[in-house]
């Protein structure tokens, strides 16, 4: 399974790159918001996806048996920063329509005698 | 009393003066400026009877011990003779700028701010035992002087000067940094007197020459030698008494002092005392021939302070040669080392007073140019006396101090005719040649300077304001130190006993243990020997062509300005900003995408590099979890609506395969065990969908027009790397474990430690409860940036004016 899934968070990168690296302000935010699922996804791969219990304690269950925790954590507080991220992005982007008038990262910029 | 501390003195009384400008404004900041050199001289003079006999005073204050750095005040004959003249002309420069600059009009507290550090940063060159703390008050002259040039910092010239000074004397300086550096790791210390002690061993290592070297780059760039020279010319920019205190007097001797002090670790090596003396001598032929061609008042002295200090330059490199002769008294090798610093005494004080005189012409007639000039004589009549006083000792003539430092001087330059080393004995002969020539146009200067200014025809109308004489307070200075020039005259040998034997002892310590021994007696007559017939020669080939100036004048003119080494200074700084502009332009280009593109290509070359040079890459197809029917599912739905964002048009389209996305990590994320962040996750993901409707419906549509094909391969090739590197990145950091993971210590402990059941969530509240609070922190930043924009209203006026 961790080999199909570092497959599927490599395609979820690439997509992401490629949605980054156009000129719509639009689909760059779609992009880093791709890929933080990816960047999710990477660390929950990297610590292993066996595991038979969720870690929560309970009776009965051998320390092996619990998921890795640590991805866990450090993914819940990526989840929240990127949510934060996004939300900003989203704002910079729909005021800096309204007042420029495009979306295009070609015309955002600044003026051509800037140094 | 520690007297390192007094080094700092007049840093602290500049603290004082911007508050003495402001609320005092009635008397001219220079008076209370004034007391500072004042105490200062006095104090210093009170320890001339200690080095009089030879001895030393060494105060110290730790600065680094960590690093072995400290402020060692080292006062010997040398260091004291120098401290004496910059208090001692710096009282001077200080009492006749008072005069000079209206208080009115001028931004005294910055003139006399930069001034005081000026004098710190000296006498902590001078004193300094310690090479770093001597770099540092070295490096702090070149900035103070960099602000005293460009004071009128309104003008194009005074920038242009400041610059070119800063330039290339900070290059200087960091070269003798790198000097420095390569003689502490030879030596294993920093203290200079230690150095010297230890020269006779250093003198075989390999870092030797190069330390020599650079040392050397840095005492000919502060004292402006060939080819470093054109800095000083430019510097005449800087107010009148600035030239007179930093660019005649005192900065530009630090040079001068630096070889002077550092002579006896280098003096055993031939290159040093060809380069010392073959640089410095040209220096003085080539600047003395070229003030013949300047035109201002300044340039002229600009150009004759290059080529007496290249005079001075020479004599210390000659004084290197009493090092390898065994019975000096005998010979006529032991006057250059005096005859170097008795001209360095003559020269701050007849130079001091033809800057100031140059000054007065200046305040008082409205410009500095000879060829307005004339006739002044008997408008001026003081400053004409100063002034020919000032130029007759510059030129060698009785009854005034520089003939006898000149008549020294051509001694010395003709004894190392006789010099039998370094193949000396074949090019020596160089050496009294070009110091007669250089000598013969320092004689057609001096007059050239004083005849064309106060003789000759007066030339009311080309004059802006009409000539009178000086006030008072203006003349005492320059009056002052011609008077001293005269003095020096007839008493040279208590001046020798006093100042320049105590100092030629530290400059030549291998040579004397006392400066009693140091047989030097000075006269005006001395027979009829070469020395009196060169002498007469000068005089009688000067005067001849002094005559004919005006004949032969003109053809300076001729000299192509393009191949002149400021030329070659412009094109440098030309090159080197157009060049670093041009380079940087080229990639900050100003498009995002330029930028991602660079950050994208750096991640794969950095991680694929690391993971191939660190053979990190590895497959464990061993320990993996299986494969289930949902996770497969799960994964088609994944890669399909990724895919559909990727082809999408429409906006509402791209928005809802986004949520497809997230909903499905999240169920992923159900799959693996992670109940905690599968809630979150949806939670978030509906409310990101939500926001992303509400602030597209005011955005417009996806538009790919403007994307070319070529422009989109280009990304799809980057775009696939990252994917491919990511890939490899979780294949390999998953299949190997370079160290236990630290999980086990959480199952292990969460329930015994932190009291909670739920191993995630404990780890986020309690073990890293710094980071969830700091979380909070970024969540809390960002919803006030939110705020703040949807606030913001950009006025008309305002975005108009950001475009022009």
């Amino acid at each position: 399974m961790e080999i199909i899934m570092s497959v599927a968070i490599g395609f979820l990168f690439m997509a992401a790159v490629y949605l980054m690296l156009s000129k719509s302000l639009i689909r760059i935010i779609i992009g880093t918001g791709l890929l933080s699922h990816g960047a999710h996804l990477l660390l929950l791969t990297m610590g292993g996806l066996g595991g038979n219990s969720p870690p929560v304690v309970a009776d009965g269950v051998s320390i092996s048996d619990y998921a890795d925790p640590l991805p866990q954590a450090l993914i819940l507080t990526a989840i929240v920063i990127s949510f934060a991220v996004t939300s900003f992005f989203l704002v910079l982007a729909y005021r800096s329509y309204q007042e420029l008038g495009t979306d295009n990262m070609d015309l955002l910029r600044g003026t051509e005698d800037h140094e | 009393m520690s007297f390192v501390f007094l080094i700092f003195l007049p840093l602290l009384a500049a603290l004082f003066i911007p508050l003495l400008f402001k609320k005092v404004g009635k008397i001219h900041t220079g008076w209370f400026v004034l007391a500072v050199p004042v105490i200062l001289f006095i104090y210093y003079a009170s320890l001339l009877p200690t080095t009089i006999d030879g001895g030393n005073l060494v105060s110290e204050f730790q600065w680094i011990p960590s690093l072995d750095i400290a402020f060692v005040a080292y006062i010997d004959g040398l260091s004291l003779l120098f401290t004496l003249l910059i208090t001692g002309i710096g009282a001077l420069v200080v009492l006749y700028s008072i005069f000079y600059l209206d208080k009115h009009r001028e931004q005294l507290h910055n003139f006399y701010v930069y001034l005081l550090m000026f004098m710190t940063a000296m006498l902590g060159i001078v004193q300094s035992d310690h090479l770093i703390t001597l770099y540092l008050f070295w490096e702090l002259t070149s900035i103070s002087s960099f602000l005293l040039i460009g004071y009128w910092y309104t003008r194009d010239r005074s920038r242009f000067g400041a610059l070119k000074s800063m330039m290339i004397t900070v290059f200087g300086g960091l070269m003798m940094l790198g000097g420095f550096v390569l003689l502490s790791i030879m030596g294993n210390t920093y203290s200079i007197r230690e150095l010297i002690a230890l020269a006779p061993e250093m003198a075989t290592h390999d870092y030797f020459i190069w330390a020599l070297v650079l040392v050397l780059l840095g005492a000919f760039t502060k004292s402006a030698q060939f080819p470093f020279y054109i800095w000083l010319p430019d510097a005449m920019e800087a107010p009148t008494p600035v030239s007179a205190y930093l660019h005649s007097a005192t900065m530009v001797k630090a040079g001068l002092y630096l070889v002077a002090r550092l002579t006896p670790v280098f003096a055993i090596s031939g290159t040093w005392m060809w380069l010392v003396a073959g640089v410095g001598l040209f220096t003085m032929f080539w600047g003395s021939f070229f003030a013949l061609k300047q035109k201002d008042l300044k340039g002229i002295l600009a150009f004759s302070t290059v080529s007496q200090l290249g005079l001075i330059m020479s004599l210390l490199g000659a004084s290197a040669a009493g090092y390898h002769i065994d019975n000096i008294a005998e010979t006529s090798f032991m006057y250059a080392g005096f005859a170097a610093i008795f001209h360095l005494i003559n020269h701050a004080v007849f130079k001091g007073s033809l800057f100031m005189i140059a000054g007065i012409v200046d305040h008082e007639t409205g410009t500095r140019d000879i060829r307005k000039l004339g006739g002044l004589m008997s408008l001026m009549p003081i400053s004409f006396t100063v002034a020919m006083i000032g130029a007759f000792s510059m030129a060698g003539l009785p009854p005034f101090g520089g003939f006898l430092s000149k008549e020294m001087f051509l001694t010395a330059m003709l004894s190392l005719t006789e010099f039998d080393l370094f193949s000396m004995d074949v090019w020596g002969i160089l050496f009294p040649v070009v110091a007669w020539l250089g000598s013969v146009f320092t004689f057609i200067y001096s007059f050239y300077f004083v005849f064309h200014t106060f003789a000759g025809k007066h030339k009311p109308e080309q004059l802006p304001k009409p000539a009178h004489e000086a006030p008072i307070g203006m003349l005492i200075s320059p009056v002052f130190l011609a008077i001293l020039v005269i003095v020096i005259f007839f008493i040279p040998n208590r001046v020798g006993d006093w100042l320049v034997k105590p100092a030629v002892m530290a400059i030549q310590p291998f040579l004397y243990n006392s400066p009693s021994e140091v047989d030097v007696h000075v006269s005006a007559w001395h027979g009829f020997n070469t020395e009196l017939f060169m002498t007469l020669g000068i005089f009688a080939v000067g005067g001849l062509m002094f005559w004919t100036l005006h004949k032969w004048q003109k053809s300076y003119d001729r000299f192509p300005d393009a191949i002149s080494l400021n030329a070659l200074y412009d094109n440098l700084m030309f090159l080197s900003d157009d060049g670093a502009n041009r380079f940087s332009m080229l990639y900050m280009t100003g498009f995002i995408r330029s930028y991602l593109v660079y950050m994208f290509s750096f991640v794969i070359f950095i991680l694929l590099g690391t993971l191939y040079l660190t053979e990190a890459f590895a497959i464990d197809f061993t320990n993996l979890a299986p494969v289930g029917f949902y996770e497969i599912v799960i994964l088609i739905a994944l890669v399909g609506s990724t895919m559909t964002i990727l082809v999408s048009k429409s906006r509402l389209t791209a928005i809802i395969a986004l949520g497809a996305v997230g909903y499905s990590v999240a169920l992923f994320f159900v799959i693996f065990r992670a109940p905690d962040l599968a809630l979150t996750q949806l939670v978030i993901e509906t409310i990101s969908v939500a926001l992303f409707l509400l602030a597209f419906y005011h955005l417009p549509q996806i538009s790919r027009k403007e994307e070319r094909m070529r422009f989109r391969f280009g990304n799809a090739v980057i775009a696939v790397g990252v994917g491919i590197t990511m890939t490899l990145i979780a294949l390999s950091s998953h299949s190997q474990k370079a160290m236990p993971s630290i999980s086990e210590f959480y199952k292990e402990t969460v329930y015994t430690e932190a009291g909670g059941g739920n191993i995630v969530n404990v780890i986020l509240v309690d073990y890293r409860g710094f980071d969830t609070l700091f979380e909070i922190a970024v969540l809390g930043i960002a919803s006030i940036g939110i705020i703040t924009m949807i606030k913001l209203r950009l006025s008309k006026k305002e975005g108009q004016h950001e475009n022009k």
